[in-house]
């Protein structure tokens, strides 16, 4: 048998954007080591629905830490304490016996919250929209190998492909930005020769659209690199900044 | 009998003639179309930016916030082509047989060569999109192996191949955003089916955060809504995963085929409590670096370390020395089951065989093993809280994929005219086993290469008037009947979450019609099924209203589809007297223990007609043709 822990949750819930939130309390007993925190929830919603109490809404899908659906701030970090690691794929084993856990959705300018845990993320969407792809239409792409790509870009290019678009790293910013975000993004696609048509356009109207959605700018804490489940680096964001100020030079 | 509309000529020429002899729609009259395209994981997202690139006006849905994350995100190992890039004696004739074979010669002979004709092309539009897969140090595309294949023809992105073409896919999709070619509908979730004239016309709605129930018109409805492994409760799939879209428009007429081919996938992280919500597959590419096996000796308790050598039994390497490790997934599952069965599981629970890196790792050293797998095996870590690297993972087979959907002709056209399915939702491509590696290539494949030829064959031959048409009272109909099942849903205020339900169903059909299945059993399930399904329409407790944000709602819905198509999913299982690649029925094997097929009997399509819940639905049969392989039973020693 697994070890058990009880755990003093205070959860953010909200009815919906227009309707201010407040913090409740749920004691809650017996929680397995082995559960992630999407399990531990699940048991709790359970025992509320059993209660006659409304469940905490929370996005979730896939579970295993690639769809980028899930996500909360855990005692102040985003998806919780350990590094590289969404909040599917947190297990209670990381907490302690008694300890308090204060469990909030993610709190940014650009991401209003839909209800409880859950934030309206279609920023993201708008602005990959903006310029986050390669302009080629179905049955125009030449043989894949008429074309080489030297090893070192094809793994810088995956690194910042990785990003699952959760936004932990908004979240994670003292200045709700955006940046390693939409860094990642143009990292990818101007890394590699296939990108190189549209590099400056995309840059521009990403960074643009980024503004307009009202993420704020980079406040240089490295913060979203810390929170970020795939440990995406800063990198690309000065990546970032060099397409973008060549790209107004030229 | 039904009528699957394959192309005559040679089977090479058929795709390459059939799309000269479609009808074309002229550039300039396609943005008159409208096009509906539920789901965006790789078949939806594929089809969705190639019929708006071509012109098409584009309504796309999904229950998900963003299309990113529709579940192929998650596949990890890769997809195949027959580029033959690696000289190891691939070709498209290659592909399309072991994708047969692997099928266990119960798939649709054209399909599949075409499927493998367009696989090149597919590899083509990733690189051009920028979709980072592996290469070499030459600045060339990096291939592997998978099981059910002598070749390497399995291009990859780390463990995140699916990611990486959803991505692909997505981004495709979204450019056509920003030229308003394609109208994006999150949060929403398809209820039901709007046939007119016995012609799909359009589909229902319900918006998930404000709960509004909507209509939307089109010309032609393509489902791209994925399996229905969920009705296991454990899986692999996403939890939103469902049968709702493709169950709802079975209950308005397409017919559901072959339910009963489910893939149970031999290396996923094995059960390990009762709260569990999920199962965790860690990719097939392990199992070319990694050995499967259990200890010689029953319920021996010694850890893996303590094990010597000659008290191992590598028995996948022992039974199949030609393929060893890299079995299709079929078998590898059956025999890990087999070991279990016979008390040689290993693990708390005894449900679990060793995958052991341990050779590899001395091999090639650890670095190039994190190299490949890295993400996969931190992945084990954080879940199991055991080092791969250090002591041997434990696997155990999970439900992972579903070969069997709405059925389709050649066309991917259901029964009911205008309404296109593609990708796992529909049936047509794996017979009754995919090969790993291959759902990507038939996601891509339909979306990209096939369904823009034959929607336009279909739409040019119809008058474009999806303004007028939701007019229509059926419309209304459809609304009022969807709002009804809502209310009733909310009405009943019982005491038993959706989530007990949906866990005894999970529970019953695993153990009743999962890795082995027998006709007393599937009697029993057939038994139950309506017993569970009376008590939730009873007793189900869902709180709040349905005009807000209501996840519960949301899942009670599935779970009701699921409580009625799992009575089909047990029916077919039971109409099939012989055992094909997933379907292994126990009375019908080799005194090996191979799945016996029965050709003579059972070489059809089983497409069901919905003819009520609770009613026995009508079987209509599409005979399999094979033109070009010589049926056989499936040697992988």
């Amino acid at each position: 048998m697994s070890k058990k822990i009880n755990l003093n949750l205070r959860v953010w819930r909200q009815k919906n954007r227009n309707t201010p939130g407040k913090f409740e309390v749920y004691k809650t007993q017996g929680v397995d080591v082995d559960m992630s925190f999407l399990e531990m929830l699940d048991v709790v919603n359970e025992r509320l629905t059993k209660e006659g109490k409304d469940p905490i809404a929370f996005d979730h899908d896939c579970r295993e830490g690639i769809c980028g659906m899930c996500g909360a701030v855990v005692n102040g970090q985003a998806h919780g304490p350990v590094r590289g690691t969404t909040l599917c794929q947190l297990h209670m084993r990381n907490f302690k016996d008694g300890e308090t856990l204060v469990i909030e959705p993610w709190k940014a300018n650009g991401f209003p919250v839909n209800k409880d845990l859950s934030v309206d993320r279609t920023a993201f969407d708008r602005i990959i929209t903006a310029g986050g792809f390669i302009s080629v239409k179905t049955g125009q792409a030449p043989d894949a190998h008429s074309t080489p790509v030297p090893k070192v870009s094809a793994d810088i290019a995956m690194d910042a492909a990785q990003c699952i678009g959760c936004g932990a790293c908004v979240a994670a910013c003292p200045n709700g930005s955006a940046m390693l975000f939409v860094g990642a993004k143009v990292s990818h696609l101007n890394n590699l020769p296939q990108g190189q048509p549209e590099k400056k356009t995309r840059v521009l109207n990403m960074v643009s659209q980024m503004d307009k959605e009202g993420f704020g700018n980079c406040s240089n804490s490295y913060e979203c690199e810390a929170a970020c489940p795939k440990e995406i680096s800063v990198i690309h964001i000065a990546h970032m900044n060099r397409d973008y100020r060549q790209s107004n030079l030229l | 009998m039904l009528d699957s509309k394959i192309p005559t000529g040679a089977l090479k020429d058929k795709w390459t003639n059939h799309k000269f002899n479609e009808k074309l729609v002229n550039p300039a009259n396609r943005r008159k179309y409208k096009i509906i395209v539920v789901g965006t994981g790789l078949a939806g997202a594929s089809a969705g930016a190639s019929l708006a690139e071509m012109g098409y006006n584009v309504e796309s849905f999904f229950f998900q916030d963003s299309p990113r994350r529709a579940h192929s995100i998650a596949a990890q190992g890769g997809i195949n082509a027959a580029k033959n890039y690696p000289n190891d004696g691939d070709s498209v004739r290659r592909l399309f047989y072991d994708t047969i074979k692997g099928g266990d010669f119960r798939s649709r002979e054209a399909n599949v060569y075409r499927l493998a004709e367009v696989s090149n092309n597919i590899i083509d539009q990733c690189v051009a999109q920028g979709v980072p897969f592996a290469r070499e140090y030459s600045g060339y595309l990096d291939n592997r192996s998978f099981g059910g294949a002598q070749v390497s023809r399995t291009f990859y992105a780390r463990g995140q191949t699916g990611q990486q073409l959803l991505l692909g896919a997505y981004q495709a999709l979204m450019k056509e955003v920003g030229k308003k070619n394609v109208t994006l509908h999150p949060r929403s979730e398809m209820l039901d089916l709007v046939v007119i004239d016995g012609v799909a016309r359009g589909i229902v709605v319900r918006n998930l955060l404000t709960g509004q129930i909507e209509s939307h018109a089109a010309d032609a409805v393509v489902l791209a809504t994925g399996g229905y492994g969920n009705v296991f409760y454990l899986s692999t799939n996403a939890k939103g995963s469902n049968v709702t879209a493709t169950w709802r428009a079975h209950k308005r007429g397409a017919y559901f085929a072959n339910p009963c081919y489910t893939q149970i996938h031999p290396t996923c992280i094995p059960v390990h409590g009762e709260y569990q919500s999920k199962l965790t597959l860690m990719s097939e590419s392990l199992r070319n670096d990694g050995r499967v096996w259990v200890p010689k000796k029953e319920k021996d308790p010694r850890p893996a370390h303590e094990i010597p050598e000659e008290e191992r039994d590598y028995f996948l390497e022992r039974k199949y020395p030609a393929f060893g490790n890299l079995v299709p997934r079929d078998i590898a599952s059956r025999n890990a089951k087999e070991q279990c069965d016979a008390g040689r599981g290993v693990g708390d629970t005894g449900m679990a065989v060793y995958l052991d890196l341990k050779d590899s790792i001395a091999r090639l050293g650890a670095d190039i093993i994190k190299e490949r797998y890295g993400n996969l095996l931190d992945m084990y870590a954080k879940i199991t809280g055991a080092d791969p690297y250090k002591t041997p993972m434990m696997i155990y087979p999970a439900v992972h994929y579903t070969m069997g959907g709405l059925w389709v002709d050649y066309n991917l056209m259901s029964n009911l005219p205008g309404l296109f399915v593609v990708g796992e939702a529909n049936f047509s491509d794996h017979g009754a086993n995919r090969l790993g590696a291959s759902a990507l290539m038939q996601g891509l494949g339909d979306g990209y290469f096939v369904l823009p030829y034959t929607i336009a064959n279909f739409l040019a031959q119809v008058k474009p008037n999806a303004k007028e048409i939701i007019n229509r009272g059926e419309f209304k109909q459809v609304e009022s009947d969807v709002k009804a099942k809502l209310n009733k849903l909310l009405s009943i205020k019982g005491k038993t979450t959706v989530d007990e339900f949906h866990r005894k169903l999970g529970h019953l059909l695993w153990e009743k019609c999962g890795m082995a299945r027998n006709e007393a059993g599937l009697k029993e399930a057939l038994k139950q099924i309506p017993v569970i399904r009376d008590h939730f329409w009873n007793d189900v407790c869902i709180l709040g209203s349905g005009e807000e944000f209501n996840q519960a709602l949301e899942r009670a819905g599935r779970v009701a589809d699921f409580l009625e198509f799992g009575e089909l999913l047990c029916i077919d299982a039971l109409e099939r007297n012989e055992s094909c690649g997933g379907h292994f029925r126990e009375e019908y094997q080799t005194p090996e223990g191979e799945a016996l097929r029965r050709d003579d009997l059972y070489s059809y399509v089983a497409a069901w007609q919905f003819n009520g819940v609770g009613q026995a639905p009508t079987l209509h049969k599409e005979e399999l043709k094979f033109e070009e392989v010589h049926l056989a039973q499936r040697s992988y020693k």
